[in-house]
């Protein structure tokens, strides 16, 4: 079942990344990275994360990917024109990015079995939930991180408000 | 008896998915989907957290993912903003020919 699930949503997350990179229009990018998140969510709810995969559908797909369209369709975005990018992305970004890759597989891979195995569902079956789980110690022990993220939250809108408006000559 | 995955498929999914996302930062000449290549990078690092907290048995990996999620969310807010204001000064949205600060 878990495998199942792994191997059907890996490989969708997969498909809209590449898809997001090889789409030349952003309306279609800005479509496939919903994918890419939808089958994250399930990843999560499959790791015992139940209100992480609710957040990532409501806040993601949900309220980011609404933002961009909209700022792809004000902004009346067409094909991007294809150009040969900038020599220094050939000579040490690709690479680089190889290389992360690479580093990253191997170190997991040859410590599979320190790692061990994804029950479904992870640890919840222990009587409490996921949900009460975090609020517990986001209400008490990381109150005051709570409470600054919500005065960064009101930042960033006035930045919003700021930067969006039509300057008046 | 359910067929299980190991916790390294996970970490190697979502290191697929980083690697994609700095691929197309690279590629991509459209400002907006440069900025969507962030948002894949920053959902790959988040699937690792996932998977660790999952490991570990620690709800810390899931808090720090639900910082990660608030954070992203301001920053695509105001990142957009900064893209309209560049789309009205400048009346395009290649990277190539916003180049002002550029060496």
């Amino acid at each position: 079942m878990q495998l199942a699930l792994f191997i059907i949503f890996g490989a969708l997350a997969v498909a809209g990344a590449l898809n997001l990179l090889l789409q030349r229009h952003p309306i279609n990018s800005a479509l496939s990275l919903v994918v890419v998140m939808m089958s994250l969510a399930v990843l999560y709810w499959s790791l015992g994360a139940e209100f992480l995969a609710a957040a990532q559908v409501i806040v993601y797909s949900g309220a980011i990917m609404v933002l961009f369209v909209f700022v792809i369709m004000l902004l009346n975005a067409g094909e991007e024109e294809r150009t040969t990018g900038s020599r220094a992305a050939y000579i040490a970004g690709f690479p680089g990015a190889a290389a992360i890759f690479c580093l990253l597989s191997f170190v997991f891979l040859s410590e599979r079995h320190a790692l061990g195995l994804a029950n479904i569902g992870g640890h919840l079956d222990s009587g409490i939930n996921n949900i009460a789980e975090i609020s517990r110690v986001l209400f008490t022990k990381l109150l005051l991180p709570f409470e600054v993220t919500s005065i960064l939250i009101l930042v960033a809108i006035l930045g919003a408000v700021v930067l969006a408006r039509k300057e008046e000559q | 008896m359910p067929a299980q995955v190991p916790t390294a498929y996970y970490l190697v999914l979502a290191a697929i998915l980083f690697s994609i996302g700095v691929g197309s930062f690279l590629i991509k000449r459209n400002i907006i989907t440069i900025f969507m290549s962030i948002e894949l990078m920053l959902n790959a690092v988040n699937l690792t957290f996932v998977a660790f907290a999952h490991q570990w048995h620690q709800i810390s990996g899931q808090i720090f993912v639900f910082f990660v999620m608030v954070v992203a969310a301001a920053e695509a807010a105001v990142g957009l903003a900064i893209i309209i204001s560049i789309f009205r000064t400048r009346q395009t949205l290649n990277v190539d020919q916003i180049d002002l600060m550029k060496l």
